[in-house]
């Protein structure tokens, strides 16, 4: 378990003083403009040697993503974006940060924008966070008028500042490329790549777009070294991370705990194990809803990591357990994911704005029982004519969580179309009648 | 340039230009990607995601061919050139599964749609022939719109590609398309469900891939099997441009575009689209002759005697209209000749200078506009001239080309300076731009040279033009320049050539009057202003009705070719002439049209040339002194600027609903 | 769910002359030209000035910000925060729907709002002051099930505990928003398991909900006066 000694943000849960006074005193905005006197190479060279990988869900590794960023060539600036739009269900980490810990965040913008030449940065935040939203922009004024951004940003010599900039309702805004839709003043509707934000990011300029939690753990790695960060957890997949665990556990929560931590210790450390004890799991999703779920037999040993929930077929994304216990109805549940990635694709590209209808309306039927045993391959297949054919990776994301479902759980699947075959062979007409009326006001919604 | 790259594309090597997009580089190679988003002249989508190929090496998905460059290609294996595979299994499956979420909730109305039969989803169905009989799910239903009497909607059908909202906002500038909402209930509309107000709109009908927009007067009224298609010209600009014919029997059934990378590229305004309802109206089926004040029918022998008969006395003039072949109006101009007439083609009084071609027909070529940094915009309206040029002149200021106005100020739906509004501001500024290297492209209009300074201000604009990219006089009559260029003018003009004339022999001009006094021969399609003040109306074909030349207004001849015949006892205009030449004993030395055409390119070398632009040697006008005259631009109401326009209803329904665009437009980027 | 603006629509739409200032300082937060930027924040004043976002708005929020009225009815329709048509006058409850929250109890809180508010989301009370709807995750799943109403999040519901809520709403009070079972944030609800050596504390609340008691403008409309 990882020591409180060795955790990044202390003040997680806001029980200290959110002020930068409080900000202070627990470390923050201490010593940063020595480190950045270091130099940018010095910068980008730590948060390689430190293994930081991102925290927004590819885990691509945050010191390289910032080594493409081109020298700023005088015409057009570069850019630091932060992604703050945290929409993905299971997900609640980043806002922990955004309240409680913002200069945390702001004093990594001002690493990361020197580091990679850009003089602003613009924080992403999805709309529903109000109060986030106002205390992040209370910590930057703060900070502004400490001198801490701004121009000579905490006497570092480098011109910094920060703007908050808002959602409003939109997950695939946290695409990072809707996200510069959107930041522009369009519909978030993803763009294609090549080319890459650091090439032709925001207003076309070069940028780089980084998860809250992947910023706010710099000025703690470049303080106490990437050597550091990189002794915690496995290779390749190193330091601190914060896990939100949600469901069936007797107390979930947000933590930050040591990355590669076995599951059933996350559960039953922090969480006070799963709800009926740990033979009561049933499943577990650990990464998001965009990541294939795990039945129980894989939970026991499971590894908190990217690599190793890659290995099977699942995924870290952000690092959101989702817990279910025996009593969950996990057709029901992955069904309801599918009407979440049906509500939010954005409706650009074919296979997702289709596809992500039909699997949720053949999963209604899944969950209810009113399909064939053949549908179960079809909307397999269905699923992987959607994944990898679209612009962005919501697409992806609609079709992995229905792919582990039929991986882990065909037999429940078969099982409910063949009960509900007995069933109305058996029940009388009144009933079924019924029944269909449940179903389709379960699935549909009014016109706005 | 960058230097060629190589690139292998299903296992065979090619040599391709690195700024190619993948799907272009494999149509240059002659490999076909299917598409439904993807149009070259618009920009890229990327969403319909029928254009995937495997690039190997790569990721382990297929990527979109028509949004990736070939310089983005990594090298293939062992750094051999790049590997792309367009029909591996990766691909097929990856098409037929987009095929068939398109389809999922595509009506299968093919039977009763009218793109039926051309139809690119369709195509595209057989050639991937996927089941769709899978989706067990109830199909979407999508509410139509109603965009006014062009277009027909189906809304049901579309399948978002956005190529109709592209194109509206991109090159026609109008700001009224866009899709709302999102996911799979994101609507195609315009704003507010309201008619579009753009005279380019009917290109979205040839954009849409499926039958979502189609042709609302052309709705059931043929299969595309059952047309006989003629490529020809249009008139009802002096554009010039390129058009299909489509007719069944006597009928012209639809226009459309033919490409032209040189004058319309791909599109046409709705004036050249619709306007064949015109063609059907108000024509002049047989010749007429007034007796007491009102026109009666009378046989052609009777006509053509008449015709003699008026043309034998006193002195004669003819004139050249606005939609008559170059060579009917090269012979009126011989007969007239031959009669000691005078002719006159510049029925607007336009200040353009007989045999100086550098600046009647200008020395610039349309697509100079493309080049151009700077276009300067003299006494003209553009977008209601020549709506396809306008579109042109925006795509250079997307691009990035400066655009100056002497003139009023006009919604052009794009950004410009008003440079002035006198042809005192467009002297000065003639004389201020000395020979510094300037690179503008002057366009003047019609209506800048048909006032009293008319001349100075063609004088100061073709000096402006001859420090830059030359002058394109922008022409608002098909027939124009090619009157000119068989010198049908009179040294003094207009109203010189009609001083105390006894018979007028009026080729097809509707747009001037003429004043009581001498009788008017008339000759032309349709019952309009010119036949009302006629004394004898002699029916002549249309321009979808006989083969002739149009020179149009950059210099270019092209030839319009025959697609119909004309109503009732209607002839060929050349024939007409002819024959009233024979009835005098003065016979026109030509039988057929061949001879006549013969004889045309032996007297002027370059109407044989078709499709060139003859360069013309720049030959300055002495500047005349600029006073404080108005730089104004020629009235008319665009709807409604030809006979045939005017006999068209559906014409005079846009006419009456165009209103002046929302201010909203002009700012769009 | 199709998007449209509402059938009946109000004549005009104005910032309040505060709101026009705060409008005309959030411009300033992007480079020269790129004003279209601000149209997100922008609409989003307008919505929390009169409640729901007219078309009025919508146009008077492009003509302020110069861009073609289709593409601020796209950003509109787009985002579902944007309410397109009028909202209980009290508080619109957007009770979250997604697997955490619905595995966690979410179906109960709407069988709270079918039977104490309409039957249908979006459709106004018979009083007219209340209004529901269920929505996406709304990023607070450690605390599930949850609801957002106007600016706050209200935490570790039960159908007894929103139904409370209501009726506090209703007489006219704004409840204290966060957890309702007493948890700080987002620890675990037994006490941390982290972070037990460092904490001093001393805060009553978590920063969120001090803020909200702060400013009591949870489900108040804004005109710019206020900051
Ligand atoms: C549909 C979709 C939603 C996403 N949502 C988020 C999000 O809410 N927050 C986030 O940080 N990254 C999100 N991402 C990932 C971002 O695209 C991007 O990879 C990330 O912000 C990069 O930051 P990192 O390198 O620090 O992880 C999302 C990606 C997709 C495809
Ligand atoms: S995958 Fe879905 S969300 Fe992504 S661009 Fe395509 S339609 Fe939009
Ligand atoms: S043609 Fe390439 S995605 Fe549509």
């Amino acid at each position: 378990m990882l020591d409180d000694r060795d955790r990044i943000f202390t003040n997680l849960y806001g029980r200290g003083e959110c002020t930068l006074a409080g900000a202070m005193r627990r470390g923050h905005w201490d010593g940063t403009a020595g480190l950045i006197k270091k130099g940018g190479e010095w910068i980008i060279e730590e948060v390689k040697n430190s293994g930081l990988r991102g925290r927004g869900g590819a885990g691509f590794p945050t010191g390289l993503k910032w080594s493409f960023m081109p020298a700023p060539d005088g015409v057009r600036p570069n850019y630091l974006v932060v992604n703050a739009d945290e929409s993905e269900p299971g997900t609640c980490k980043d806002r922990e940060i955004l309240r409680h810990e913002p200069h945390s965040l702001l004093e990594g913008c001002l690493f990361a924008g020197f580091a990679m030449g850009a003089e602003s940065a613009y924080i992403y935040i999805r709309g529903e966070y109000v109060r986030e939203r106002e205390l992040l922009q209370s910590a930057i004024d703060e900070a502004r008028a400490a001198g801490l951004l701004g121009k000579n940003a905490a006497g570092s010599g480098w011109n910094f500042d920060v703007y908050l900039h808002h959602g409003a309702g939109a997950y695939i805004c946290g695409e990072e490329t809707a996200l510069l839709e959107s930041l522009e003043g369009k519909k978030g509707m993803p763009r294609m790549k090549p080319p890459f934000p650091a090439m032709a990011g925001l207003y076309g300029c070069p940028t780089t777009v980084n998860n809250v939690e992947s910023i706010a753990v710099v000025p703690t790695i470049l303080r106490r070294g990437a050597e550091w960060f990189a002794g915690i957890g496995r290779p390749r997949n190193t330091g601190t991370k914060i896990f939100a665990i949600s469901g069936h556990v007797n107390a979930p929560c947000v933590v930050e705990e040591a990355m590669s931590i076995p599951l059933r210790e996350l559960i039953d450390r922090h969480c006070g194990g799963v709800r009926g004890g740990w033979d009561n799991l049933k499943a577990v999703i650990p990464g998001g809803s965009s990541v294939p779920c795990l039945p129980a037999e894989l939970c026991a040993d499971a590894i908190m990591d990217f690599d190793w929930l890659a290995g099977q077929k699942s995924g870290l994304g952000t690092a959101a357990v989702i817990v279910m216990d025996q009593s969950t109805d996990i057709i029901k549940a992955i069904w309801r994911l599918s009407k979440f990635y049906k509500h939010e694709s954005c409706g650009q590209c074919t296979p997702c704005r289709e596809g992500a209808g039909w699997m949720m309306r053949v999963m209604n039927r899944m969950m209810t029982g009113d399909a064939e045993t053949s549908e179960i391959d079809m909307l397999h297949e269905v699923s992987k004519q959607v994944e990898g054919h679209t612009i962005c990776a919501l697409g992806d994301a609609a079709a992995w969580p229905i792919q582990g479902l039929i991986r882990h759980f065909r037999p429940e699947m078969e099982a409910r179309i063949a009960a509900r075959q007995t069933a109305s062979n058996t029940r009388s007409a009144h009933e079924q009648k019924r029944a269909a009326q449940l179903v389709s006001t379960s699935s549909l919604q009014d016109e706005v | 340039m960058d230097e060629l790259r190589e690139i292998q594309i299903d296992g065979q090597l090619f040599e391709v230009r690195p700024e190619l997009t993948l799907i272009q580089a494999c149509e240059e190679v002659g490999i076909e990607i299917p598409r439904f988003c993807y149009h070259e002249r618009l920009s890229i989508a990327g969403n319909c995601r029928m254009c995937l190929v495997e690039i190997v090496g790569g990721p382990p998905k297929p990527a979109a061919s028509c949004a990736m460059q070939v310089k983005d290609l990594r090298p293939g294996p062992e750094n051999k050139p790049p590997m792309i595979r367009t029909n591996s299994p990766m691909v097929r499956k990856a098409r037929e599964g987009v095929m068939e979420f398109l389809l999922i909730n595509h009506p299968l109305d093919c039977p009763i749609c009218d793109q039926g039969g051309e139809c690119d989803l369709q195509d595209q169905a057989m050639a991937y022939g996927v089941d769709f009989s899978r989706y067990r799910e109830p199909k979407r239903a999508v509410d139509d719109l109603n965009l006014g009497p062009l277009i027909e909607t189906c809304m049901t059908r579309c399948i978002s590609c956005t190529r109709c909202v592209r194109f509206t906002t991109e090159v026609a500038g109008n700001t009224q398309m866009g899709q709302t909402g999102r996911g799979e209930d994101a609507e195609i509309t315009s704003y507010l469900r309201r008619t579009l107000n753009s005279n380019l709109q009917g290109n979205i009908i040839d954009l849409c891939p499926v039958g979502a927009l189609t042709s609302k007067p052309y709705a059931f009224t043929a299969r595309p099997w059952e047309l006989t298609k003629t490529e020809t010209i249009d008139v009802m600009d002096a554009l010039g441009a390129n058009i299909r014919v489509d007719s069944k029997g006597r009928e012209v059934m639809r226009i459309i575009p033919r490409n032209h990378d040189a004058i319309n590229e791909e599109w046409i305004s709705d004036t050249t689209r619709f306007a064949w309802d015109g063609l059907r109206r108000q024509r002049l089926d047989r010749p007429y002759l007034r007796r007491d004040g009102r026109l009666h029918p009378v046989g052609w022998s009777e006509a053509l005697q008449m015709a003699s008969e008026k043309l034998s006395i006193g002195p004669v003039a003819g004139l050249a209209g606005e939609l008559a072949p170059t060579e009917a109006i090269y012979a009126l101009g011989k007969l007239i000749d031959d009669l000691g007439g005078r002719k006159e083609c510049r029925t607007a009084r336009e200040a353009l200078p007989a045999e100086n071609r550098s600046a009647y027909a200008g020395t610039a070529t349309i697509d100079a506009i493309d080049e151009a940094s700077r276009i300067i915009l003299v006494g003209t309206d553009p977008r209601n001239e020549a709506p396809v040029l306008n579109a042109r002149i925006r795509a250079a200021w997307l691009r990035g080309a400066e655009i100056g106005l002497f003139g009023p100020d006009l919604d052009l739906t794009y950004g410009y300076d008003n440079l002035g509004s006198c042809a005192r501001d467009l002297g000065a500024f003639a004389d201020s731009i000395g020979d510094e290297s300037s690179d503008c492209l002057v366009i003047v209009g019609q209506g800048a040279i048909s006032g009293r300074s008319g001349e100075a201000i063609l004088a100061a604009a073709m000096e402006i033009g001859s420090f830059g990219r030359g002058l394109l006089m922008l022409h608002r009559a098909a027939s124009r320049v090619g009157a000119l260029d068989v010198n049908f003018t009179h040294p003094a003009g207009l109203d010189a050539a009609l001083a105390s004339v006894v018979t007028v022999y009026n080729l097809g001009m509707d747009e001037t009057d003429i004043e009581p006094g001498p009788f008017v021969i008339y000759q032309g399609s349709h019952g309009d202003r010119g036949a009302e003040r006629a004394d004898l109306v002699l029916p002549a074909a249309a321009y979808t009705e006989e083969s002739g030349i149009f020179v149009n207004t950059e210099g270019r001849p092209q030839l319009a070719a025959k697609a119909t015949f004309p109503p009732g006892v209607a002839k060929d205009n050349w024939a007409i002439i002819r024959a009233i030449s024979g009835e005098m004993g003065r016979a026109l030395p030509f039988n057929s049209l061949q001879q006549l055409r013969l004889a045309l390119t032996r007297d002027h070398p370059h109407l044989g040339a078709l499709d060139a632009v003859p360069k013309n040697g720049l030959q300055m006008l002495p500047r005349g002194s600029c006073d404080d005259d108005e730089i104004t631009i020629a009235d008319g109401e665009f709807y409604l600027s030809n006979p045939i326009l005017r006999a068209s209803p559906l014409m005079a329904e846009l006419a009456g609903q165009s209103s002046p665009m929302e201010a909203a437009n002009a700012r769009a980027a | 769910m199709r998007r449209r603006f509402h059938h009946i629509q109000p004549e005009s739409f104005e910032f309040t002359p505060d709101n026009l200032v705060w409008a005309q300082r959030q411009v300033q937060n992007y480079p020269p030209r790129r004003q279209a930027s601000a149209i997100i924040p922008l609409l989003m004043r307008a919505q929390e000035q009169e409640g729901w976002l007219s078309r009025p708005a919508v146009e008077y929020v492009a003509d302020l910000l110069e861009i073609p009225h289709i593409r601020a009815c796209e950003v509109a329709t787009f985002y579902f925060m944007f309410h397109l048509k009028p909202v209980g006058s009290v508080a619109h409850i957007q009770v979250c729907g997604t697997t955490t929250c619905m595995i966690c109890g979410s179906e109960d809180l709407i069988a709270v709002c079918r039977r104490r508010i309409a039957e249908h989301p979006h459709e106004l009370s018979s009083d007219g002051q209340f209004s529901w709807e269920e929505v996406e995750c709304l990023g607070a799943c450690s605390n599930a099930p949850m609801a957002q109403i106007g600016k706050d999040y209200f935490e570790d519901l039960t159908a007894q505990s929103l139904s409370g809520i209501i009726d506090e709403l209703a007489a006219g009070r704004v409840p204290q928003p966060g957890s309702q079972i007493g948890r700080f944030s987002s620890e675990p609800v037994t006490g941390e398991t982290s972070l037990t050596e460092i904490q001093a504390g001393g805060a009553l609340r978590n920063a969120a909900v001090e803020r909200a008691l702060q400013r009591g403008d949870s489900i108040r409309r804004i005109d710019g006066s206020e900051s």
